[in-house]
């Protein structure tokens, strides 16, 4: 019979709690270092399982992979993260827009920190996308069996870049305005579907119906641009790009895990 | 030998792939766990301490009616920005575009070297290494940079030390490639652009096969699409040289397009 004070010892009382059939039916194990252990730890995690249980020993070095990929991703959960922080302040409404940003400034609890967290975590991810697409590069990466790969990394970085652009307007101020009527300005000049592009007159297409208003809904970078933007920002794109990472990840694994010499 | 011989054998009569000879792997918990671990404690640190110290911009309220001088895409599009000096929007702001996606899509199914597949390494790809650096830290990130810190007001040129003045005037005496040639005329400069521009095409990949490499290991079809998306980059390169050095504006002139 244990006395009172072994019964109610802390080393006691976290044994029952590791014991309970509460706390193992959430975590399978402890971290005794065995292999087997080592093993499941990945395979029985759902965070880790889309890692391999092993993995070879240069692709752990910083020097080969940069972890350039992993940084990106990291900071596309924190801009997911702030991002929906700032949601429940910000109006993407041609009256409201720029006063919540003065709200989110001055009167909101942190949200200033998370409004600079969101936009330099945006201006990081652009950073990393292009080293992880140039480290991708200098290690041949992209050769088979990984083309694929190469391909659908590319189109997340087009989407990385359209989702920094659309964010960019949402401020609502002339920074935000004036760099996407200088962005989108372009499309008036699209072949066919620009009415400033060559051969417009052939479609026939006027400045309210082009592709260029088809981008702003309407002539010029007003409130339907604000709303249509703010709904790609937070719904369309992010939906897209995360669809495309599940490939992205998923097929590193099916591709035979991360390059390296043969 | 029998066939079922060859399934019921030891493991060692399986033909080894040099992936299993290696056997170099390690655990991926922790040693792989425990650096991305690190690594986004580091991350973390470094984009809190940057949210706490910098404040993002914000300047006055939208305004139609109130155009800035110098008017800025996002500073990743300014290497975008930069072409529209070179090339009219239509070039600039789309079909290049599109050619840059497209042309780093391709770029798996053109390079069929297969050395250096998963290591670094320049001697065994020289040419798809440097055409890749070319593109991406001269024509994209240096871009990028000049756009940012030395295009001011007009998008005119400032060095460093100078002072970004709104009134800098900046004499416009562009003319045209074949007007440069000593061509007058509508339709003779038109022609001359185009054999210009034909040729331009013709030339390098031409000049690439007599040397009679590239169409064995290649093939026509992927020939013809690399050497396109190269001569197209390489073609900014061209514009950008005529115009900084020879003023020139357009190569071909038509009521349709210019370019």
């Amino acid at each position: 019979m244990p006395s009172l004070k072994e019964r109610f010892s802390l080393e006691q009382m976290k044994r029952n709690i590791l014991d309970s059939q509460v706390w193992r039916s959430m975590f399978r194990h402890g971290y005794e270092d065995t292999p087997r252990n080592r093993v499941l730890m990945v395979v029985d995690n759902l965070w880790l399982h889309l890692h391999p249980t092993k993995i070879r020993r240069h692709a752990i070095r910083i020097r080969f992979t940069w972890c350039m990929g992993g940084i990106t991703f990291l900071l596309f959960l924190y801009l997911t993260v702030t991002g929906v922080i700032l949601m429940f302040y910000y109006r993407p409404v041609g009256e409201y827009a720029y006063a919540d940003m003065k709200y989110l400034e001055f009167d909101a609890p942190f949200g200033m920190f998370m409004r600079n967290m969101h936009r330099w975590a945006a201006h990081a991810m652009v950073i990393a996308v292009w080293l992880h697409m140039m480290r991708v590069f200098m290690t041949g990466s992209y050769k088979p069996p990984r083309e694929f790969n190469w391909v659908i990394g590319v189109m997340l970085l087009t989407l990385t870049l359209l989702l920094s652009f659309t964010g960019y307007l949402l401020p609502w101020d002339q920074l935000s305005i004036w760099a996407v009527t200088v962005g989108t300005n372009m499309a008036r000049a699209t072949p066919l579907l620009g009415h400033e592009g060559p051969f417009a007159e052939m479609v026939g297409v006027t400045p309210r119906f082009d592709a260029r208003s088809a981008l702003l809904g309407g002539t010029i970078v007003g409130p339907p641009t604000l709303l249509r933007f703010y709904v790609l920002h937070c719904i369309v794109i992010p939906l897209i790009a995360s669809v495309l990472m599940m490939v992205h990840f998923w097929r590193i694994r099916k591709d035979g895990g991360i390059s390296g010499p043969l | 030998m029998a066939r079922e011989d060859k399934i019921v054998g030891t493991s060692e009569d399986l033909p080894r792939t040099s992936w299993e000879r290696v056997n170099d792997k390690v655990h991926v918990w922790p040693y792989l766990t425990r650096l991305e671990f690190m690594c986004a404690i580091i991350v973390t640190i470094m984009l809190t301490a940057w949210s706490i110290l910098v404040d993002a911009p914000l300047e006055e309220p939208a305004n139609p009616s109130a155009t800035p001088n110098p008017s800025k895409a996002p500073w990743y599009f300014l290497g975008l920005q930069e072409m529209l000096v070179y090339f009219d929007p239509w070039m600039a702001g789309v079909v290049l575009p599109t050619f840059i996606i497209i042309g780093l899509m391709a770029i798996p199914f053109i390079d069929v070297n297969p050395k250096g597949n998963g290591y670094y390494t320049f001697g065994e790809r020289r040419f798809a290494i440097l055409t890749f650096q070319f593109g991406f830290l001269v024509l994209w990130v240096w871009l990028v940079i000049q756009g940012t810190f030395l295009r001011g007001p007009g998008w005119n040129f400032f060095m460093p030390w100078e002072e970004w003045d709104p009134h800098k005037v900046v004499a416009l005496t562009n003319v045209d490639l074949p007007y440069l040639l000593g061509f007058r005329g509508y339709w003779a400069q038109a022609a001359v652009g185009a054999a210009c521009i034909l040729a331009w095409y013709a030339a390098i990949p031409a000049w690439y096969v007599w040397k009679r490499k590239a169409l064995v290991n290649v093939g026509v079809v992927r020939f013809a699409i690399k050497s396109f998306l190269f001569v197209t980059m390489m073609g900014l390169v061209a514009k950008m040289v005529l115009r900084i050095f020879l003023n020139v504006k357009y190569i071909l002139v038509t009521p349709w397009l210019n370019i």
